[in-house]
């Protein structure tokens, strides 16, 4: 039962990557569009997710729900020694997701948009930034059960070098995927040029972060890296991840929309899965504690049993629904 | 104040906020369908532009309903890990079930709103409706977890660990039925009357457009119905209490003596110290009546559970909670029978100057309903975070500074519902130009 539920919650992981993930990039796309073609950027990005943005949220939610109901010491402990960056988190999905709304329902088109504007870019920014600060407390370690004060429980665990890198690493990917799939938006071959060109910059970016990440291990001195090298799974994904960018270039030059939107989820798929396969099964990792695992913090397997029952008909009801929402609103990119 | 306020403020301010959004966002899809329905049925464009200005608000209250709940499932654990932490595995199921409803209702609405030239006619009206059932089957589900904190079943406590869980026990607990439906038909009145309401006001403020009427019609028909019914739940409910937690129900009543034929206490101050609720007036035998079903039926009140040792609610707020749910339940009971006399009796247009004013009235009754139900079923419980089982302030997060978390969320969900406010003025405003051309402002149809 529980690799199965195990199996749903990467799905939801990956799929939120995949899709939310890029809407957060969108934001971010937006906030570092020149004045030049700002309007232009904004009008591909708001036909490109309004549809489908809050059914994109969702996988959040589900990820969400499976952890508290499967794994609940996972998300109470994450709540406890990650609740500032988890504030911040959910102070920015509010506003993005309001402002996104708004801006969109405002039935006037006036000043007021430089705010929505402002603040749907930066509160992008922001949710994608924390994402990588909560990920990075998670992958290094650094927390402790047993804090000698404030700032070494609940801040510098998730408030240093190395996390900051992991940050800036997933506002690269994120923002890598938008720009990739937003290529198929464009409107006029003027727009396709410039997202491809954000393409291109957003990969550069990914692949400098990605290296970052990896020399702020050391600095930090947490044993990020030294997980990782032990791991020859890990490596061979990393690897192939990156050896697969010149192809991914190409496609992306080329402009092919739906190819290179594949391309892309393969290099995200490949990066996650190597972080997961470096770590499985652990999920939260003290310094002063044993870690928390997907196995020794599961539910009784009668709850287990019942929530594999919910995702197995939920799975039924809803694939095919967002088949039907991407055939509508997709087919023609 | 401590953490524990805080950690308690911002649980309130964080559902009292939702709430009023959920309400929206499950509910109101269902009149913008029956305006739908109208407009294919009959073609009459005015159902047309009525659909498309209601599915406006609907996409606004949505999406605000829906962030904010995504706030509320990490506030689970944030403010109440100690909760969660036995209540995840007990509970959790209808959450996966909610997750389900809530992705279906996210769907749909993408459909409906964008759909307009993309899908079918009929299926584009089926996407709407399901926005609707989707959002009240999600709003069933989380009530159901709520109930179960009320009356939890499906576990043992045994040394501070949750043994023998069975998911489905749990959330088909004994006052599942009788909460959801409570709360699920104040919903579709709160709403109804809500959006009833605002357009009596425009009505009043001399826009006599076609699509004010129509969409006065349409809202408080369903309106009329559920604040009909809500009258035959709420007294399932109380009766459900009553067998379940006679403390909530005692404070609901301000009931402090153990009495046979017991009176309903209307109005009134209670003082625990004293002992007694001053100020109120009686109505004789009628508590024992209405939570029993016998006007003999003894009644336990405050003074005993506490000479037992019970721990009890702030009984104060309780009980004045309850009176303003109750008071405005009935008035909106009142307002749904003028609209029979009128229209059945009489057989008169509805769009006279003093009905319109007292339904403009009754805009905001709903809302204040919904929140003083809350507060009833959530201070009423209290200490108890599970009813006889955990303590609030044995879950709340060992984190400090929960102020900060608090003041955050107070400011953004103040800006947020000041501004989702100026943007229902800003359409309606632009509603109005638009009409304007249509038919001519002061033409009675």
């Amino acid at each position: 039962m529980i690799s199965i539920i195990i199996f749903f919650l990467l799905v939801s992981i990956i799929i939120y990557v995949l899709l939310g993930g890029a809407d957060f990039g969108a934001g971010i796309i937006e906030l570092f569009a020149g004045p030049k073609n700002k309007q232009q950027t904004i009008k591909v990005i708001n036909d490109a997710i309004a549809p489908v943005w809050e059914a994109n949220h969702m996988w959040l939610i589900i990820a969400v729900v499976i952890l508290f109901n499967a794994f609940p010491k996972i998300y109470t402990t994450v709540s406890v020694y990650l609740y500032i960056p988890l504030i911040i988190l959910l102070l920015g999905i509010v506003l993005r997701g309001t402002s996104f709304v708004f801006r969109h329902y405002d039935a006037y088109k006036d000043s007021s948009h430089k705010i929505y504007n402002i603040v749907f870019a930066v509160s992008s920014l922001t949710v994608s930034f924390t994402f990588g600060l909560i990920i990075g407390a998670l992958m290094s370690n650094k927390l402790t059960a047993y804090p000698a004060n404030f700032y070494d429980g609940y801040i510098h665990p998730w408030l240093n070098i190395f996390t900051i890198s992991v940050g800036a690493f997933v506002t690269a990917l994120f923002t890598f995927a938008a720009s990739v799939y937003l290529i198929g938006e464009a409107l006029n071959p003027e727009d396709k040029k410039a997202f491809i060109t954000k393409a291109k910059i957003a990969s550069i970016t990914l692949v400098c972060t990605g290296g970052v990440v990896f020399i702020s291990s050391v600095i930090d001195g947490n044993d990020f890296m030294l997980v990782f090298l032990s791991n020859w799974k890990s490596q061979a994904l990393i690897i192939a991840s990156t050896l697969a960018i010149p192809f991914t270039w190409k496609i992306i030059s080329l402009g092919m929309g739906w190819m290179a939107r594949a391309f892309a989820g393969v290099h995200i798929v490949l990066v996650l899965s190597a972080f997961y396969v470096a770590f499985f099964p652990v999920v939260v990792r003290f310094k002063d504690m044993e870690s928390l695992t997907l196995f020794n913090s599961a539910a009784p397997e009668i709850t287990l049993i019942y929530l594999v029952y919910a995702l197995l008909i939920g799975s039924c009801i809803i694939f095919p629904m967002l088949g039907y929402l991407m055939k509508v609103f997709k087919h023609n990119a | 104040m401590d953490n524990l306020f805080f950690a308690r403020a911002t649980m309130s301010l964080s559902l009292g906020f939702h709430i009023i959004f959920a309400c929206i966002g499950m509910t109101m899809p269902f009149l913008m369908v029956i305006s739908h329905y109208l407009w294919l049925k009959r073609g009459e464009d005015v159902y047309y532009r009525l659909t498309k200005a209601w599915s406006k608000g609907v996409a606004i209250f949505f999406a605000i309903g829906a962030v904010s709940g995504t706030a509320l499932s990490f506030e689970l654990g944030l403010l109440w890990p100690g909760f969660m932490k036995h209540a995840g595995a007990i509970i959790g199921m209808p959450f996966s079930w909610e997750g389900t409803a809530f992705f279906v209702e996210s769907v749909c609405i993408g459909l409906f709103l964008y759909g307009w030239k993309r899908l079918n006619k009929w299926m584009h009206w089926f996407s709407g409706l399901i926005v609707g059932v989707a959002g009240v089957v999600s709003g069933i589900f989380v009530v159901c977890a709520n109930a179960w904190m009320n009356s939890p079943a499906g576990f043992e406590m045994v040394n501070g660990q949750a043994i023998n869980i069975d998911p489905l026990k749990a959330m088909f607990n004994p006052a599942w039925i009788s909460q959801t439906l409570h709360m699920s038909i104040a919903a579709f009145e709160a709403t109804a009357f809500g959006v009833a309401g605002i357009h009596a006001i425009l009505l009043l403020k001399k826009n006599n457009y076609d699509i004010h009427k129509k969409a006065m019609t349409i809202a408080l028909s369903v309106g009329v119905v559920f604040a009909l019914l809500q009258f035959v739940s709420g007294d399932y409910s109380a009766k459900d209490v009553a067998k379940r937690q006679p403390i909530k129900l005692a404070a609901m009543e301000g009931q402090f003596k153990t009495e046979k034929g017991a009176g309903l206490t209307i109005g009134g101050l209670p003082n625990v110290k004293e002992g007694k609720t001053k100020f109120g007036i009686k109505i004789p035998y009628a508590l024992s009546f209405l939570a029993y079903g016998d006007f003999n039926a003894e009644v336990k009140g405050l003074n005993d559970f506490i000479k037992e040792n019970n721990p009890i609610p702030p009984v104060a707020v309780v009980h004045i909670a309850f009176q303003i749910m109750v008071g405005c339940g009935s008035l909106l009971a009142l307002a749904s029978l003028l609209f029979i006399v009128i229209r059945f009796k009489f057989k008169k247009e509805l769009f006279n100057k003093k009905y319109l004013k007292f339904i403009a009235v009754c805009t905001p009754l709903g809302f204040i309903a919904v929140e003083a139900g809350w507060v009833v079923t959530e201070v009423g419980r209290q200490p108890w975070i599970i009813y006889n089982v955990l303590k609030v302030s044995e879950s709340v997060s060992p984190v400090q500074g929960q102020l900060f978390h608090f003041l955050a969320f107070a400011c953004i969900y103040l800006i947020l519902a000041c501004v989702a406010f100026w943007l229902m003025q800003r359409q309606i405003k632009m509603l109005h130009v638009k009409e304007e051309k249509i038919n001519p402002s002061g033409s009675w149809k």
